[in-house]
């Protein structure tokens, strides 16, 4: 996928003034958050299961060489092939030489977000293989000229249904029609022959279970199912993070992926895959590949970023971070928006290309108190900062200004003169409104809102105040 | 050095791995015990909590009193319904007494036209009122997806409380995970148009579970 997180401030500055998207992302605050709300409360003790979901995912970080290792035995006994990739570029390859090897002109694809992040589509159709996305969210985007999606879990919360209507009506050349349920059921019928016909299925994998080699995905459509049940091939495309120790391990985290995301207690088909289909079956795929991609993920284990490894994808850090909230997924300029994208993104394409996105944040913490493995997202987005400071990545004002601040608050007396003219003068600008609607050297903040004017004295002066 | 050797390297590096890779005991270990982790407070009887969630799952739930009285069940379901009265069955139920009951039920695999799957399962999970189903010669995958309609037979003695209960009644009838082990809680759906819910995305529209026993 194309990277353009470097334009978060301008694409951000935009979004916040298109209707459509901020009608969707309000949708957001009254189902995801609510949804997801009430099935916490319903559960119980849903912070003793967090603390469970971060033990078993650090469990299998601290020793992923060995869980990889048995996970590959066990799946390799059991007939798949496991394969490993560097990169986006390596990864892609090594789908693409599968489908040439088996004659494959057509792949049925379920979401995979690893998929958008090694560029997989692209690659295939240069390749000259059609990828079919299946998932309703995804085959919109697909049929929109291959947008990108704007959410991890609800790829097109940026589109209405009004829309996805004037899409079809468009793209399919049948009567428009608004109707969820019939759109729904336009697409279900535009896509079974697809299914039927396709000779290779590409899924993802939320897990790899080390006990028994399988990969597990979950889904509600019933996409992934079709695209591992039917075509005569499948394979499964993965980050080497997702491995678990076994089926207990998992069943754990499934009573913690679905509620974070949807407010599910469980998704409508979780399906676990086990080699190729087995002599006298009737369904199944006859090969069953297995891509382990790297792609950054091992030098976040050696790194201060470690902690993000146990992400499970869920997107609730998204779903409450008021920035998200208000500027939608596609202003974070790649695969991963939100919370947890602030953090992969810049780790896994350079800091350098992805300059604003550690500072997308109020650090309010919403994203740290809801992530179901209780991954520290603002202590790690801090860290971040930190070092865009030390490698001089900040622009010069920022840093000029920090050091001016340093330099000054050094010097009490001065620190004392300096903040009490700046909050006359700050008064002054918010006149009798009382609000200040441009600050001078920080445009950037006033633009978008108002900037309420200081009382016109100083916190010392007042606390000096009170004292004597 | 291939790939995979660079990746583990990579790996083992960050983890300042000192001893051999070799040794596996501790993950060995923790494998072989493979310890429960959190389970929710169990207030509920599990037949009765595994109709209630999958009623709330917007699956239909009947329970009637023996095998034999599956064909007459599912016809009635069929008609009252309006639904066809025919369609396919798992090779393992081809045994029933369908055309008795009206039915013209096909023991073959299940073709992307097909209207009505019926199927049995391996075990129901009672905490969340899901169906558990594993792939097999005599019961294939695609009987509960491409059909319209899917009607699974459910042995209420089958029906364990919690998913760890189900993969240990695998672990104890099979020893091994077939290829394909689903698990089915209601009807296909979507929220992906303004995350407004929709029955019958790309499997079935409608679940209907008889108990037996
Ligand atoms: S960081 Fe946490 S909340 Fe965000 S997607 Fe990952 S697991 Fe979910």
């Amino acid at each position: 996928m194309e990277l353009r997180s470097n334009e978060f401030k301008a694409r951000a500055a935009a979004n916040l003034g298109n209707e459509k998207l901020q009608k969707g992302l309000g949708l957001i605050k009254v189902k995801a958050v609510v949804n997801r709300a009430n099935a916490v409360a319903e559960f119980g003790d849903f912070e003793t299961l967090r603390e469970a979901g971060k033990e078993i995912r650090n469990r299998a970080l601290a020793d992923l060489d060995l869980y990889l290792e048995r996970f590959e035995r066990e799946a390799t006994a059991r007939g798949a092939v496991v394969h490993w990739a560097e990169n986006a570029s390596e990864a892609c390859r090594i789908v693409v030489d599968i489908a040439k090897q088996n004659g494959v002109k057509t792949a049925a694809k379920s979401k995979s977000m690893v998929s958008e992040e090694v560029g997989l589509n692209d690659a295939l159709i240069e390749a000259g293989i059609e990828p079919i996305e299946t998932d309703l969210g995804e085959y919109i985007l697909q049929i929109n000229d291959a947008e990108p999606p704007s959410h991890i879990v609800m790829p097109v919360i940026h589109k209405t249904a009004e829309d996805v209507a004037d899409l079809f009506h468009a793209k399919h050349g049948t009567p428009r029609k608004t109707d969820p349920a019939a759109l729904t059921r336009e697409a279900r019928e535009i896509l079974r022959p697809k299914f039927l016909s396709a000779d290779m299925g590409v899924s993802g994998a939320n897990f790899l279970i080390a006990e028994t080699g399988s990969t597990l995905i979950v889904t509600n459509e019933g996409n992934g199912r079709l695209c591992t049940t039917l075509p005569r091939l499948h394979v499964a495309i993965t980050g080497i993070e997702k491995v678990v120790a076994t089926l207990e391990d998992v069943s754990t985290l499934l009573r913690l992926l679905p509620r974070s995301a949807t407010g599910q207690a469980i998704t409508n088909y979780v399906s676990l895959h086990t080699g190729p289909k087995r002599l006298e079956e009737t369904d199944g795929p006859q090969q069953f590949h297995i891509v382990l991609v790297d792609n950054g993920r091992s030098k976040l284990l050696a790194g201060e970023m470690r902690e993000m490894l146990r992400c499970i994808r869920c997107g609730a850090c998204m779903n409450h971070c008021p920035v998200y909230q208000a500027v939608g997924g596609h202003a974070y300029g790649w695969v991963y928006p939100g919370p947890m994208g602030n953090i992969l993104t810049p780790s896994y394409v350079g800091l350098e290309n992805a300059v604003a996105l550690p500072n997308a944040a109020t650090m309010c913490n919403q994203c740290g108190v809801v992530c179901p493995v209780k991954i520290p997202l603002p202590d790690l987005m801090r860290k971040l900062r930190e070092e865009q400071m030390v490698r001089g990545l900040k622009p010069w004002t920022e840093r000029a200004g920090l050091a001016l601040w340093g330099w000054a608050a050094q010097r009490p007396a001065l620190y004392a003169l300096g903040t009490r003219i700046a909050v006359r003068f700050m008064k002054w600008l918010g006149g009798s409104e009382k609000l200040i609607h441009r600050l001078p050297l920080a445009s950037g903040w006033s633009d978008g809102r108002d900037f309420p004017a200081p009382a016109g004295r100083t916190f010392r002066e007042l606390y000096k105040e009170r004292r004597t | 050095m291939s790939t995979r050797e660079n990746i583990l390297g990579r790996v083992r590096d960050a983890l300042k791995r000192k001893v051999s890779p070799q040794d596996t005991a501790s993950i060995d270990a923790h494998i072989a015990a493979h310890p429960l982790g959190m389970q929710p407070l169990r207030d509920w009887e599990p037949e009765l909590r595994f109709r209630a969630r999958a009623e709330a799952l917007a699956s239909t739930v009947e329970k009637v009193a023996s095998l034999q009285s599956v064909p007459g069940a599912v016809a009635r379901y069929l008609v009252v319904n309006n639904l066809p009265t025919g369609g396919i069955c798992w090779p393992s139920l081809r045994k029933l007494d369908w055309i008795g009951a009206g039915l013209g039920m096909e023991d073959r695999p299940a073709r992307g036209d097909d209207l009505v799957g019926v199927t049995g399962c391996f075990c129901a999970v009672a905490e969340t009122g899901t169906l558990m189903f594993l792939s097999g010669p005599d019961t294939p995958a695609a009987a509960s997806l491409l059909p319209e309609t899917h009607i699974a037979i459910v042995e209420a003695a089958r029906i364990v409380p919690f998913m760890e209960d189900a993969w240990a009644l695998l672990r104890a009838e099979r020893g091994s995970l077939p290829r394909a082990v689903n698990f089915v809680s209601g009807p296909s759906r979507t929220a992906d148009i303004e995350q407004t819910v929709t029955m019958g995305a790309h499997g079935p529209y409608r679940v209907h579970i008889i108990l037996v026993g």
